[in-house]
């Protein structure tokens, strides 16, 4: 895969003591969708959290787009903004409306002109089904609402790549699937995503591959059905037992 | 009664400028030291840390009293010797700055690192995010322990009396002793004081409103 969008080649990365990732080889295709999924702790955040540089690495490389990631400094703000993100928690800037959330990244890394900025703001905002809250304050927003603008706020950048780490996981039972259906508009849209999450029915529809990750290591990756319906390892087998049963 | 603050309204007058220039200087130094040793504090750099905690060990767990007679008397006996209002408006800087590094501090913590990382993520650099992202919210939460803190710095010039600065609390105990009215040379103090931190207390409330951060 000469042409994947993201590569990482032999990446560790220890906190201290901790070898928090171990050898991590994975190509992501582009317009692909991956879904990473393990037990807590196995390092699913801290691999996703690596391709933009929110952690760094100590061993291997990782090329987006055939660039590698540089060092802290202006090369790596300008790659950042190639590389969209989600969090669990959403990190909406408090202080800025919904709108100013979605403009400040073109505005300020991209200078592009406020107008231009705001009209594209505002039909990504239609986009996610948030559009009639622009002028709101991120607290006045439900958390699934709240989400869909973190989404808006990563594509406005025009991103090669979208991160989303367990963005459904803080959110209340029913507002998952607003979220979700955003995702999956996308997935079908031929964004190239990197997902961590556990939920079965979004990787079922839109997962191209599964990647399973057990104490810093990929142990296993394989497509959805086949994942779910019989795991490779022994060790994947074992973890879906946990989370099938309750 | 009115006769007397008609007689002594001059130095009622004299004082509460002296004062209001002591407030000035040493508030405007404490906002520079506490910007300083905040981003000491924050910084990656160990020695600038240490410092930093030092200094704000030493300073809020002194006496201002003995901040200023070690400003005046001690550095004076190692042979620096400076006017009262000069070593008063320092020793009042330093002193309020340990407390305002710890204030800004504070601000700095209170916005999310979840918000900061947000930032980074769709690619502001350092200096844009903390102009876009972190200063912003910081202000806003450190306004209201700003203005406590100027309201106390304010207070405190009084203790400048006792190195002869002729500020306001200064001037009503010389009224006590020339006049042998105490409690009405007191009294004349105890208003302009009151009136003026009233307005300074409102000043910040409505900034406080102002700037406030919907949640
Ligand atoms: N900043 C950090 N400092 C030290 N150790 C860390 C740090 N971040 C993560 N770790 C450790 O690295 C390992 C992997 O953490 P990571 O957050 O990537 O796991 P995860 O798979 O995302 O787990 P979860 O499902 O709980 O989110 C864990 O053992 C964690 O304790
Ligand atoms: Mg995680």
């Amino acid at each position: 895969m000469a042409d994947a969008l993201v590569e990482m080649r032999g990446v560790n990365k220890w906190y201290g003591e901790l070898h928090a990732l171990k050898e991590i080889n994975l190509d992501i295709a582009e317009r692909e969708v991956v879904v990473v999924i393990g037990p807590s702790g196995s390092g699913k955040s801290t691999l996703i959290r690596t391709i933009n540089r929110l952690e760094s690495i100590q061993e291997g490389e990782i090329l987006i787009d055939g660039e590698r990631l540089p060092e802290e400094g202006k090369g790596l703000a300008k790659l950042r903004a190639d590389v969209g993100m989600v969090f669990q928690s959403f990190n909406l800037f408090a202080h800025k409306t919904i709108l100013e959330n979605v403009t400040l990244g073109p505005v300020k890394v991209k200078k592009m002109g406020k107008s231009d900025a705001e009209e594209k703001a505002r039909g990504l905002l239609e986009r996610v089904g948030v559009a009639h809250q622009a002028d709101k304050y991120p607290a006045e927003l439900s958390g699934g609402q709240q989400q869909r603008v973190a989404i808006a706020r990563a594509l406005a950048m025009e991103p090669k790549v979208m991160l989303f780490d367990e963005p459904t996981s803080a959110l209340d039972p029913e507002m998952i699937n607003e979220v979700l259906q955003v995702m999956l508009d996308l997935a079908e849209g031929g964004t190239t995503m990197v997902v961590v999450t556990h939920e079965m029915g979004f990787a079922r529809s839109a997962a191209d591959r599964m990647v399973f990750m057990d104490e810093g290591e990929i142990v296993e990756e394989n497509d959805p059905e086949s994942f779910y319906k019989g795991a490779k390892t022994e060790r994947a087998r074992d973890f879906l037992s946990k989370i099938i049963t309750h | 009664m009115l006769e007397f603050y008609t007689e002594y309204w001059p130095d009622y007058w004299d004082g509460t400028l002296v004062t209001l220039r002591l407030v000035v200087i040493s508030f405007t130094l404490a906002c520079i030291i506490g910007v300083i040793i905040a981003g000491f504090r924050v910084s990656p750099v160990p020695p600038l840390r240490s410092f930093a905690s030092g200094y704000v060990a030493l300073f809020r767990n002194m006496p201002l009293l003995v901040v200023f007679f070690l400003a005046f008397f001690g550095v004076g006996d190692l042979g620096f010797v400076f006017g009262p209002f000069p070593t008063a408006a320092v020793a009042l800087g330093m002193y309020t700055g340990a407390y305002m590094a710890e204030v800004i501090r504070s601000g700095i913590n209170s916005v999310s690192s979840g918000q900061a990382e947000a930032g980074r993520a769709i690619g502001l650099g350092f200096i844009p995010l903390l102009r876009e992202i972190v200063i912003p919210q910081a202000v806003r939460t450190v306004i209201a322990p700003i203005g406590n803190l100027f309201i106390a710095n304010f207070k405190n010039t009084a203790v400048a009396l006792t190195i002869s600065v002729f500020e306001l609390t200064y001037i009503s105990r010389k009224l006590i002793n020339e006049t042998a009215r105490t409690w009405l040379s007191l009294l004349g103090a105890a208003i302009i004081y009151t009136v003026i931190l009233l307005f300074a207390g409102w000043v910040f409330r409505t900034l406080e409103d102002r700037y406030a951060i919907k949640r």
